[in-house]
């Protein structure tokens, strides 16, 4: 069961995250076009090369998004594809395209990800604050049980649900805050090498951590994500096209998915998030161990998500991944590169875009173009996405040649 | 001249009961927590839904439980989670367990920051707001 490995990435492209944007406002539709230009001209392929898109929910389309997608760059596709995971969205649509290249559906595909959510208003056409603004990831619909059993109850957006799984985790396998203010510290460390982090140029210390403002107890400020502007893009073709591009290909060659429930209320054991699942399917399908990857880019919206998902995806034993980060050295040049970009704490979080950020972290390694924080002889890649609420989770093993 | 734009005071959205969950709300009006209980799973189950999760099972029963139960977990919101819990203050946001299985979303009242403990046991609250016909199930220690 899965993937040959005989789809790969070929290029890529991701926006510097900027909070406040600087750039000229555009369209998702017009981010599209130009992402997925960026990431074409990265491989060195032609557009023509192109039959087939995934793209996560985009501002300009509530319905039939794929059409209208290739409809504006002028693909004949063999394959549109929707995915609507939030974070987990960009690694789940990387297999979903490799799934296409395998099945001979398509040479190339687009997996492109506009996260500038800051576009042009007309008088005409205002922006208007929706119940989709208001409350985030949860429907306020007649009908949703979100509207009725939880928006209700102030169970909404992330800080307050991210909050109760470190609480839960912490009453069953206590709670070492200076371990999690590491996680921050040592991809703040990452970022500082990557010129286009948000926070690059920026140290900081466990204690600034520590210090930084308590938003939902037991979560500080600097362990939650700064909402950015940005976009990202990749490529991903068959063997015919990673001859034919300039880059060293990076084959997929594993992947798993799990997504059993929206809000963490329902979950039947909190503690144990969909990765385990999906982590162990990757490696399985993949061939490989956890003692054979080179480095990790974990999805990293609060240093919980990254906690849990280092013990549920194998490389920590659970209720030890606390002393686990205490013991290794998660930066570029530690025996556990993880996150070498920054990941989205430091890099910065450009909205579903953020879970492209992880995917394009491996990518950047195993190509051998992380600059500064290249990590030495790096082949193999275990990348993560996370949406909701540890709720959907989705694992993806990257190999060069 | 310069205009100044305030605004909107936003409040806290109630629940609108669907025909299908009903009951839970008519119950906690009387007071009384009903839940669905599926005999073939041999569980109770929340939120409410027309067939049992996991088997799909068509045996679904309102049964009244006792509405006891544990902190399963919480967390104090410093800042609040949206606009319309502003000026709610830090909340203390949480999760019940219920002696009969179930999960359920809620806040704990009358009880100081510090006294709040996982595992700690909680009796309800019911909250009547009469001009939207609905009472919420808020949770308080157990005493």
């Amino acid at each position: 069961m899965g993937l040959r490995g005989e789809a790969a990435i070929l290029g890529f492209y991701e926006l510097p995250p900027e909070r406040k944007l600087a750039r000229e406002k555009t369209f998702n539709l017009e981010q599209w076009a130009r992402l997925s230009k960026a990431a074409l001209d990265d491989a060195g392929l032609d557009a023509t090369d192109i039959n087939g898109i995934v793209t996560p929910l985009i501002g300009e389309a509530s319905m039939f998004v794929p059409s209208t997608i290739t409809e504006y760059l002028g693909i004949d596709a063999n394959f549109a594809e929707i995915v609507d995971l939030g974070g987990a969205g960009s690694a789940a649509a990387v297999w979903r395209a490799a799934a296409a290249v395998e099945l001979g559906l398509c040479d190339a595909v687009l997996v492109t990800f506009p996260g500038t959510h800051d576009v042009p208003t007309d008088d005409r056409r205002p922006f208007v604050m929706d119940d989709s603004m208001y409350f985030g990831a949860s429907s306020n619909r007649y009908g949703s049980p979100q509207a009725e059993f939880e928006i209700p109850f102030a169970n909404l957006g992330q800080n307050g649900p991210y909050a109760q799984v470190a609480k839960r985790y912490g009453h069953e396998f206590g709670y070492d805050e200076l371990a999690m203010a590491k996680i921050a510290v040592d991809q703040r460390t990452n970022a500082c090498a990557t010129p286009d982090a948000i926070f690059y140029g920026k140290p900081i210390t466990a204690q600034d951590v520590l210090d930084s403002p308590m938003v939902a107890d037991p979560l500080h400020m600097l362990e939650i994500v700064m909402p950015c502007q940005g976009g990202a893009a990749v490529v991903i073709g068959n063997k015919k096209m990673a001859a034919k591009s300039k880059n060293r290909p990076v084959w997929i060659k594993g992947f798993g998915e799990r997504v059993p429930y929206k809000t963490p209320t329902y979950a039947r054991d909190l503690m144990y998030s969909p990765m385990v699942h999906a982590a162990d399917q990757a490696f399985s399908m993949a061939g490989i161990t956890r003692d054979d990857v080179d480095m990790v880019s974990i999805y990293d919206c609060y240093s919980i998500t990254v906690l849990m998902s280092l013990e549920d995806a194998g490389f920590a034993e659970k209720g030890k991944g606390m002393q686990f980060v205490n013991e290794h050295d998660l930066t570029f040049r530690g025996d556990f590169p993880m996150n070498t970009a920054g990941g989205q704490l430091s890099f910065g979080q450009a909205g579903v875009a953020g879970g492209m950020h992880h995917v394009i972290d491996g990518v950047r390694q195993v190509m051998g173009r992380a600059g500064e924080a290249q990590v030495t002889d790096c082949n193999r890649a275990f990348v993560t996405g996370n949406g909701g609420i540890m709720s959907e989770q989705t694992a993806l093993i990257l190999e060069g040649e | 001249m310069s205009t100044t734009y305030t605004p909107p005071v936003l409040t806290a959205p109630l629940p609108v009961p669907t025909p299908l969950t009903r009951p839970f709300w008519d119950g906690l009006a009387e007071r009384k927590v009903r839940i669905q209980y599926s005999p073939s799973l041999g569980e109770y189950i929340f939120y409410p839904r027309p067939l049992a999760p996991r088997t799909l099972a068509d045996d679904l029963e309102w049964r009244e439980i006792s509405g006891a139960g544990t902190l399963y977990t919480y967390t104090i919101t410093t800042r609040p989670v949206a606009p319309h819990f502003a000026a709610a203050g830090p909340m203390i946001l949480a999760v019940v367990q219920w002696d009969e299985g179930p999960k359920f979303s809620t806040e704990l009242l009358n009880v100081a920051h510090e006294d709040v403990q996982i595992g700690m046991r909680v009796k309800p609250v019911f909250c009547d707001y009469p001009e939207a016909g609905v009472t919420m199930l808020r949770y308080e220690p157990e005493v």
